[in-house]
């Protein structure tokens, strides 16, 4: 193998082969991050993606460990609300400002345990909630692509982390597309396992009926690298973990002969813009070229995705946190008494779309509302999945469609809370229904890259990579412009 | 479904939040403006859903009642805002005023 200048673009794959029969070592690697880091301005003053990192720590960490596993040397960026015992789990909030876990999440420790080096912590929209990592209260992060854009969010800070080459890799978290969105605005890979796939042991808690883990990476092939590393059975720590071993997600096949791939009309309304439309058709053609057979498909329900995710999110979310009560870690300000001390912390440390989600959730959840919001938005939840085993049942494999409407937005562009949420219009859907997902780049609209989007059956990972892989394979370069 | 003032000030005690009375009309607004959206629950027929529901959860597993505990690398009270003698400190409750300094 003849040494590249830069191992990052490389890839995963690539790297921790290298560091396997030692012709880099894991701290060239990590040094190589960090210079990344500085020069693509990485920090507050730039692109504001990494809320916390430790240069000598994270080449003591590559020096010392093993050479082995199926990620030796690869550095990862991890989004601040993965709990790690170095650097912050801030989860993007003052409420949190400088708190270090006092234990690893399961994801952390896999990944240590395969050979990933943790170079940051990613900003991320306070506790997830957001579209556009603007957020945090630490400040917006900016799009590698063009720096007066939002990266997407909620894990804005990963998925500019990998865009801007500090990492292959990076974990994000997803609760109605939060990975997917990120991934298409930044022109990347993103995945959403099927939930239970990835243990959230170590995750704070959003809402938790609908709570992955997902991953990042720069190209297919890095994703379900990463994704091979992190599913399986956690059953002792998190009791959504699925109790099955997980399958092998990278092929060398690049065929589609027999598969069926749908095309729901729900997702290519007219409202589409034509420069969209178009990246898609042009990724259907190459999903056929590689033997794919398309069906045009309904998933009916899917106009009420969006009322029932936020109803189903905030109130979950009004339960998790709840435990933010200056009691126990994080801030705590003193007031009158005990509820005063409870309502000074609370107010001052969290921002104004988690206090905005936090009052919706618990009104949703209060006596008199209940049945009209909570229980309803349950139940029509059920008629969202059952419209997508309906489509399986009739015999299709997987769904292709665009995963954004529009390509990243200016920070600053949308004030509405609202339309803020219509962001995640194509994605909520896959969490709803509980079905695997993944974004990957199929494109460019006026320079801005441009996600396709690929949905599975539960645990039907090995399909949508196998998807992935072919039309990744299909594009090449055009992918990127 | 619309929520006041009065309502704001309500599920703000409820949920332990301290909202400044200047914001309780930006509020307002601002959860109408999406409670508007939800809306479109209503126009859904109830008849037969919770049997949907209940058919979409059949089979759902259940763990055992066990849980691990998780060593900690590092003590409660390097991270707890205040605690003494392994207890987490909180202000004295406002029904214990009359009973004397005994915190």
């Amino acid at each position: 193998m003849s040494a590249p200048r830069e191992w990052i673009p490389a890839g995963a794959a690539s790297i921790a082969a290298a560091v396997r029969e030692r012709t880099v070592s894991a701290t060239d690697i990590v040094r190589e991050s960090f210079d990344r880091a500085v020069a693509v301005k990485a920090g507050a003053d730039g692109l504001n993606c990494i809320l916390s990192s430790d240069r000598d720590a994270s080449l003591r960490a590559a020096e010392s460990h093993p050479v082995g596993g199926a990620l030796a040397g690869v550095p990862v960026v991890l989004k601040d609300n993965i709990a790690t015992t170095t650097l912050t789990t801030s989860c993007g909030s003052k409420i949190l400002e400088g708190y270090i876990s006092p234990y690893n999440a399961t994801v952390a420790t896999k990944l240590h345990q395969a050979g990933a080096i943790l170079v940051g912590k990613a900003n991320m929209d306070e506790f997830a909630m957001g579209s556009s990592t603007e957020f945090s209260a630490f400040g917006p992060a900016r799009n590698p692509l063009d720096t007066s854009r939002v990266p997407g969010g909620s894990s804005g800070g990963s998925a500019a982390a990998v865009a801007a080459g500090l990492a292959p890799i990076a974990l994000g978290s997803e609760t109605g597309g939060s990975v997917r969105q990120p991934a298409a605005f930044c022109g990347i890979v993103g995945v959403k396992p099927t939930y239970g796939l990835i243990s959230r042991f170590g995750l704070v808690a959003f809402a938790s009926s609908l709570d992955n883990i997902g991953v990042f990476g720069r190209t297919v092939d890095d994703s379900a690298l990463a994704m091979q590393v992190l599913a399986g059975d956690d059953t002792t720590h998190d009791a959504t973990s699925a109790p099955r071993p997980a399958p092998t997600y990278r092929t060398d096949s690049r065929d589609l002969t027999g598969l069926v791939i749908g095309k729901p009309r729900e997702y290519f309304p007219e409202s589409l813009p034509a420069l969209m439309r178009e990246q898609c058709d042009r990724a259907i053609d190459a999903l056929k070229a590689r033997g794919a057979t398309f069906r045009d498909v309904s998933l009916p329900h899917t106009d009420l995705a969006l009322p029932v995710y936020y109803i189903i999110a905030p109130a979950e979310c009004s339960a998790n946190l709840a435990r933010f009560d200056g009691v126990r870690y994080g801030m705590r300000i003193d007031g009158d008494g005990l509820r005063g001390m409870y309502e000074a912390t609370r107010s001052k440390g969290f921002g104004a779309e988690v206090t905005r989600r936090i009052l919706l959730g618990t009104y949703v959840l209060s006596a008199g509302y209940f049945d009209a919001y909570y229980r309803k938005a349950m139940e029509v939840r059920a008629l969202i999945t059952k419209d997508f085993t309906d489509v399986w049942a009739s015999g299709v494999h997987a769904l292709f469609t665009p995963t954004t409407a529009s390509p990243a937005f200016h920070i600053g562009a949308i004030s509405d809370p609202y339309e803020m949420y219509l962001c995640d219009l194509f994605t909520v859907s896959a969490n709803l229904a509980e079905v695997p997902a993944m974004s990957l780049p199929i494109g460019r609209v006026q320079g801005l890259p441009v996600g396709g989007q690929v949905i599975a059956p539960k645990f039907g990972e090995v399909n949508m990579f196998r998807v992935a892989y072919a039309l990744e394979s299909e594009l090449g370069a055009e992918a990127h412009r | 479904m619309a929520v006041s003032k009065d309502d704001v000030r309500h599920i703000a005690g409820l949920a332990r939040v301290g909202v400044p009375e200047e914001r309780l009309d930006g509020l307002v607004a601002e959860l109408n403006g999406i409670l508007g959206h939800m809306d479109a629950l209503e126009r859904v027929p109830s008849r037969g859903l919770a049997e949907i529901a209940d058919a979409t959860r059949a089979g759902m597993p259940l763990g055992a009642d066990a849980r691990t505990s998780v060593p900690l690398e590092r003590a409660r009270d390097e991270f707890a805002p205040l605690m003494r003698d392994g207890f987490f400190l909180v202000p004295r409750l406002a029904t214990h005023d009359d009973a004397g300094d005994a915190s």
